[in-house]
């Protein structure tokens, strides 16, 4: 806990505050796909709120965890739009 | 140690900056598109920005005190931020030609070329 | 210092019981399946921010990767 804590927490807990924006389009979305660009902000937030809080705490591991997130939050949002992709063609 | 506080001030500014642009954006914005313009890279930019200024305090951390693990932290933080840099703009165009496919169509739009070129 | 610690705790939580609660109220099947992507992406937000890093990572990989694709295989299957 030195004076670096509070520089890399507080953007954070902004990138949070962001998150809960994301989320009322999430909501609101009219249609399918404007709630998959909310899902795909959201995962992008947290990437970056996770590489800053392992900043924070000085642990490499919660990077890893980031890298791993990051991965497989793409394989998902590939997952859905294939989806989507192929429901109208039949 | 001043330099190195007004050099992570920057970045996260930037970084904080440009994330809250990008959410305000996907609330704002009219259509499925657009709101992909704002957010995809808006928030890709600001999360580049504030991996930069953990790669540039823990490359600075090892300078200063020489432990190992902040060298391993701005590794594992530069293959993160390569992580994100690529599947970011993959998962973006997936979206759009998703939406496109689906039929969802640009709302103000004046020309779609895309439409076009699948009707011929 | 502590103390925004916990208001990012008590962000965290909030945000997630809104996304589950979504995942319940929503109509169509897909909306549903992605808010409920959203609330196991924030439970895996949680288990980081609670030191536990190793179940973080297991809770990201069933809840993003494993619990979509099956549930998205499972809603092509009702048509």
């Amino acid at each position: 806990m030195n004076e670096f804590f509070k520089i890399f927490i507080i953007p954070g807990g902004l990138l949070l505050i962001f998150m809960l924006l994301s989320l009322v389009r999430l909501i609101l979305g009219p249609t399918t796909p404007d709630r998959i660009v909310a899902l795909d902000t959201i995962n992008t937030l947290v990437v970056a709120g996770m590489i800053l809080v392992g900043a924070a705490y000085e642990e490499v591991i919660y990077v890893d965890v980031a890298i791993v997130y990051a991965l497989l939050s793409y394989i998902g949002t590939l997952y859905v739009a294939k989806y989507l992709e192929g429901r109208t063609k039949k | 140690m001043g330099i190195l506080l007004a050099i992570l001030y920057i970045f996260l500014g930037i970084g904080v900056i440009f994330n809250c642009l990008g959410s305000i954006g996907l609330l704002r914005f009219p259509d499925v598109y657009t709101r992909l313009h704002a957010s995809t890279k808006a928030t890709t930019f600001g999360s580049i920005f504030t991996s930069f200024a953990v790669i540039i305090y823990s490359f600075s951390r090892w300078n200063v005190s020489g432990d190992s693990k902040f060298v391993v932290l701005a590794l594992h933080a530069i293959v993160a931020l390569i992580c994100l840099i690529i599947t970011n703009p993959t998962g973006a165009h997936a979206i759009a030609r998703a939406a496109h496919r689906s039929g969802v169509m640009p709302k103000q739009a004046v020309i779609d070329q895309l439409k076009e070129a699948k009707l011929e | 210092m502590n103390s925004f610690v916990e208001i990012v705790h008590i962000f965290t939580l909030t945000i997630m019981i809104i996304a589950a609660l979504l995942a319940v109220i929503f109509k169509k099947l897909l909306p549903s399946v992605i808010a409920l992507s959203v609330a196991s992406l924030l439970l895996s937000l949680e288990f980081y921010l609670l030191h536990a890093p190793d179940v973080a990572i297991a809770e990201a990989a069933i809840g993003a990767g494993l619990t979509m694709a099956i549930f998205i295989f499972a809603i092509r299957g009702t048509r």
